[in-house]
């Protein structure tokens, strides 16, 4: 079986039967993008919410705004179609619990406003979602189905 | 000033602060676990984000890591990493704990932890600040166990916005049996390398 894997602030797009994987999600957030009808599928593993704010936003695929709108441009050059395409995400973990959080701890919350924002701004409805917590994610994204495969250490597994 | 474009008297300067901060934690960590600990030379790593969380084994692997921030002219913060099998012999070491296949940590083990944390860290902010003639204030630290991708992805996400590197300092203790590793990072952010350099003595 193909499985493309996505390393952090990376993002990748295929075609079933291959399948996209992104393992250790912590406070990023994974974005799976599907459009069943020509079976094209993409995964984007941002680390923050917003490249506007950065000094640094060379790299689209590590903001939530640029990851999005740069994986459906991949997804379309595969075939497939903007108005098919739907979403699904699963991260935004608090990782570490301090007293009196600071917004920087808060990193997790913040992507994961960012990535609805942006997918309702583009119209992507949103399928599924399995966010927040204080932990970890490793998720495998079938474009053929669009199911999304989550498991983690302590929570078990699951399908959504 | 980019981590990208340190030169070797710099790297050099780093390691330094490396050997002296572990060296004093190493001694710390021996004394808590009443057993001998040696440690390697530090190593600095300027890396690209995905290749960190190589460096610990890939990222679904089950870590501990304690991790707190330290406040100071030069900001930073301290991640200290225990890999899962040595994880069940510092618990059984610290707090009597059985051990098991698997680990799920109460609150005794949790706080056994974050002490270990906080004792190292401080030994290790000591050295540091009698070197530099800095202050630094580290924060209560917190506790995680899980994976190492997501336990580091947190941490890396302060320099997310400024850089796709980390400088990682890491130094590795190991008991004389090899059975208790644990990797030690302090992670300068991005602001704080010039100044902890200067503060080193290493002209630009």
């Amino acid at each position: 079986m193909d499985v493309i894997k996505v390393g952090m602030a990376d993002l990748a797009v295929c075609k079933a039967p291959q399948k996209l994987i992104t393992t250790g999600l912590g406070s990023c957030v994974g974005i799976c993008l599907y459009d069943t009808g020509s079976k094209v599928g993409g995964l984007a593993h941002i680390m923050l919410p917003d490249s506007t704010q950065a000094r640094n936003n060379q790299n689209k695929a590590k903001y939530a705004d640029t990851a999005i709108v740069e994986t459906i441009n991949k997804m379309l050059v595969l075939g497939a179609e903007k108005s098919r395409i739907f979403a699904k995400i699963a991260g935004g973990a608090q990782m570490f619990n301090f007293a009196g959080t600071s917004s920087i701890m808060r990193i997790g919350e913040r992507n994961t406003e960012a990535v609805k924002k942006h997918l309702e701004m583009l119209r992507i409805r949103i399928m599924a979602e399995d966010t927040g917590g204080n932990f970890g994610r490793t998720i495998t994204f079938d474009p053929e189905n669009g199911k999304l495969h989550i498991k983690t250490i302590n929570q078990g597994e699951k399908i959504v | 000033m980019d981590f990208e474009q340190l030169n070797c008297l710099q790297k050099d300067a780093l390691k330094e602060i490396g050997n002296i901060g572990a060296g004093n934690a190493a001694t710390a960590l021996s004394t808590l676990l009443n057993k001998k600990i040696n440690m390697s030379v530090p190593n600095i790593f300027i890396l690209p984000f995905a290749q960190v969380v190589e460096l610990m084994g890939g990222d679904d692997t089950p870590v501990a890591g304690g991790y707190l921030q330290v406040e100071a002219k030069a900001p930073m913060s301290i991640l200290f990493v225990i890999p899962e099998e040595s994880l069940k012999l510092f618990l059984k070491i610290l707090v009597g704990k059985q051990e098991a296949a698997t680990i799920t940590l109460d609150e005794m083990d949790i706080s056994a932890l974050k002490e270990v944390t906080n004792i190292l860290a401080g030994s290790y902010l000591t050295a540091l600040s009698g070197f530099t003639n800095m202050e630094f204030n580290p924060s209560v630290p917190a506790l995680a166990f899980d994976m190492v991708g997501a336990i580091l992805g947190n941490v890396l996400q302060l320099y997310g916005e400024v850089s796709d590197y980390a400088l990682v300092i890491e130094s590795v203790f190991l008991e004389e049996e090899k059975e208790v590793k644990g990797h030690f990072f302090l992670l300068p952010e991005p602001g704080s390398l010039e100044i902890l350099l200067r503060e080193l003595g290493v002209v630009f």
